[in-house]
């Protein structure tokens, strides 16, 4: 498939010295910001936030486990779409986005998981419920965990990033009948809610709602840092024989 | 006195053919056409990138550049039914015998007007093996059940990527045979070596691909 | 780079169109779907000794669940329904696993790249040889693991009806994982990683319709939700196949 397509910023971006240079400038900014915010919200949701009438303290968990949620699932979505790209364009820096989204993304569900199984020890007493969000979380685990399997399961790492970028696609057509499905499932057996953001209820009360949005910032742009500084290893492993490499290698040594 | 009838369009042209892997560029760019009745030699050394030419020219591998098919852009209509692929492989199933796996492929292919698998296995030299799992035959033999595949399917064009791997010496004069045989139908040849084979069309055209 | 060096001229010989174009038709769809169902039939029936491998596990691991749990007639019957069809998805990964990568080590996908036919429809037919020869047995099986699970006779029907339904499901989606590891370093275990959670829907549909029989209920619905899947993957699955033995080709 032809590059011309292609906008002239994008074509510029996608040359790996190009990116190398633009993603090591931008990332200790995004970095910054993300862990400001996260304090900030952190302190807003942990200290400022009054406790719920329903859960007390134990509810203050969301502020972590939330917009982990809603990373796992943002992070799949980037990952298909840069492999679309890959696929479809044959854009290397693509494949190389697409396979270092997946280890923060499958970190970012087992966050979910693992304070959603936090969340449940005060609330129902068990540390695991089959939860129709928190079984599609795991289902999503497992998604990921094939993504970041198959990829290095090829000796050449290009095909693999394919191969896997073509496995991710085909998992996000799934993920809705996933999801669907598990709360299909999910009715029949009458499983418990672990659902903080039930539309039935009232709606959030707006101190517990602006640190859960700064949370979200904070985690989006921790998750831009940690791709940009992912991808430039990446890149630096896979074109290790090639001029710019090494004459960033040198200038660094001298 | 009728002007001469303009020339069909190559079975096969490249042009700007160039393949890179790990930026590092395999071939290229290349330019050249395949008429009907030619041949054309391709050599190099290994890593040369001969094999990679020939399996972008069967589009196993993408490329820059633009190839056509009797005019045509390359495409699966243009491409398929008219080439026909000879690699390192032998593209057939061990467990199976010669006559099964001909006709699978017959099956899929269809026939050269005229042709069996039995007429195909006894041209080269083997038709006594042809109920015989392949497994049973020795390199040679596979690569000359290989080469009645050529001869038993259509296409006009060959790419025969190191056809005179596992041949001895009458099995080279085959494969030249079957060659000759097959430009003079009308189809063309393209065929890679990296040895000093005696090739016997001397009015071959020779590309050679430096590493 | 490089260079060419012509020895002597081409002849351009001019050709009708006509002598171009002397060989036999392609070959129609119908024919050369049948080839490969020939072919592939031919194999299985080569290999048959092969084929009752997955019928022994499925077996002995039915009988794993009395071991496990106790011989309670009324617990076995609670659970035979989901039991026998996980125990049918575990039996059928490791064959599912193979689907093509024989033909990507001796070169017969090379072949069908070539071929006249759209690859896709190669790969559906790839999918049903499979089914045939590899789950139905397993499905034949479902009365005798059945007996031996407890399961009650009218859900017998609904739970092969489900797996009638499942099965090619699963069969579509794993040939899709199949191409694309067939050409990756060898482990067992990675299509089952790949392939289950892909597999969480249907198992669920299909189970909640052999539940809903069990219980009396209605059961028809979930059937319609994996009928109507089957339907979309039928269509979309080989094309993503296709795709994927394209990536596995290229080497």
């Amino acid at each position: 498939m032809s590059r011309s397509y292609l906008p002239h910023w994008m074509h510029w971006l996608g040359s790996p010295p190009n990116f190398y240079r633009f993603a090591g400038s931008l990332r200790p900014w995004l970095m910054a910001v993300a862990l400001v915010s996260a304090a900030v919200g952190l302190y807003g949701g942990l200290v400022l936030a009054p406790p719920d009438y329903q859960q007390g303290d134990a509810y203050r968990i969301i502020f972590i486990h939330v917009p982990s949620a809603w990373m796992s699932l943002f992070i799949y979505a980037t990952m298909a779409v840069a492999g679309l790209v890959a696929l479809v364009w044959r854009v290397k820096l693509a494949e190389v986005i697409a396979m270092e989204c997946a280890p923060t993304g499958a970190a970012f569900t087992l966050i979910t998981l693992l304070t959603g199984s936090l969340w449940g020890k005060p609330m129902w007493g068990t540390w695991w419920t089959w939860d129709a969000r928190l079984t599609s979380e795991l289902v999503l685990l497992f998604l990921y965990l094939g993504v970041i399997g198959l990829c290095n399961a090829f000796e050449d790492r290009r095909r693999g990033a394919r191969a896997a970028s073509l496995l991710a696609l085909v998992g996000i057509v799934n993920l809705p009948v996933i999801h669907y499905s598990v709360q299909w499932w999910n009715t029949l057996h009458q499983g418990t809610t672990v659902d903080f953001l039930d539309p039935a209820r009232s709606s959030i009360a707006p101190a517990m709602l602006w640190p859960l949005l700064v949370m979200a910032l904070a985690t989006h742009l921790y998750f831009f840092a940690s791709l940009l500084g992912r991808t430039r290893t990446a890149l630096l492993s896979l074109e290790s024989g090639k001029q710019w490499v090494r004459t960033l290698v040198m200038a660094d040594v001298s | 006195m009728t002007t001469p009838p303009a020339p069909a369009a190559p079975l096969l042209s490249a042009h700007r053919l160039a393949f890179t892997r790990n930026d590092e560029p395999v071939f290229g760019p290349l330019d050249f056409s395949l008429w009907s009745g030619e041949t054309v030699l391709v050599e190099g050394d290994n890593g040369s990138g001969k094999t990679t030419l020939l399996r972008v020219l069967a589009g196993m591998l993408p490329t820059e550049g633009e190839i056509r098919f009797c005019g045509q852009p390359a495409s699966r209509d243009s491409r398929n039914g008219r080439v026909l692929w000879l690699g390192h492989r032998t593209g057939m199933n061990e467990a199976l015998s010669a006559r099964e796996n001909l006709g699978f492929l017959a099956g899929l292919y269809g026939t050269r007007v005229g042709m069996t698998a039995a007429m195909a296995m006894e041209r080269v030299g083997i038709g006594g093996w042809i109920d015989e799992p392949l497994r049973a035959l020795s390199a040679g033999q596979k690569k000359r059940v290989g080469l009645a595949r050529l001869l038993l399917l259509p296409g006009d064009i060959w790419l025969l990527d190191e056809p005179y791997a596992n041949l001895d010496r009458h099995g080279i004069a085959l494969v030249n045979a079957l060659i000759a045989e097959h430009c003079a139908r009308g189809g063309a040849a393209l065929v890679t070596s990296h040895g000093a084979v005696r090739f016997a069309d001397t009015n071959a055209r020779h590309i050679h691909l430096v590493a | 780079m490089a260079s060419i060096t012509p020895t002597m001229e081409a002849n351009t010989k001019a050709m009708d169109a006509e002598n171009l174009a002397r060989v036999t038709r392609r070959p129609g769809t119908w024919r050369a779907c049948s080839a490969l169902l020939r072919r592939d039939f031919v194999l299985a029936w080569r290999r048959r000794g092969e084929l009752f491998l997955p019928l022994l596990y499925a077996v002995i691991v039915t009988a794993l669940f009395p071991f496990a749990l106790g011989p309670d007639p009324e617990l076995l019957a609670r659970i035979a329904g989901g039991v026998l069809l996980v125990i049918v998805v575990l039996a059928m990964l490791p064959a599912l696993e193979a689907m093509f990568r024989a033909d990507l080590e001796d070169g017969t996908l090379e072949q069908w790249l070539l071929a006249p036919q759209p690859l896709a429809l190669l790969a559906l037919t790839r999918v049903i040889a499979h089914w045939l020869t590899t789950v139905v047995p397993l499905i034949i099986v479902m009365p005798l693991l059945g007996a031996l699970l407890n399961l009650p006779v009218k859900v017998l029907p609904v739970l092969i009806a489900a797996l009638l339904l499942a099965t090619p499901l699963l069969v579509l989606l794993g040939s899709v994982l199949s191409a694309l590891t067939a050409g990756a370093r060898r482990s067992g275990i990675l299509l089952a990683l790949m392939l289950l959670p892909l597999a969480v829907p249907v198992v669920i549909f299909a189970a909640g319709a052999i539940a809903a029989a069990q219980s009396g209920m209605p059961y028809l619905a979930p059937l319609t939700w994996l009928a109507a899947a089957l339907v979309l993957a039928i269509v979309l699955a080989p094309l993503a196949c296709a795709a994927a033995l394209r990536i596995a080709v290229e080497t």
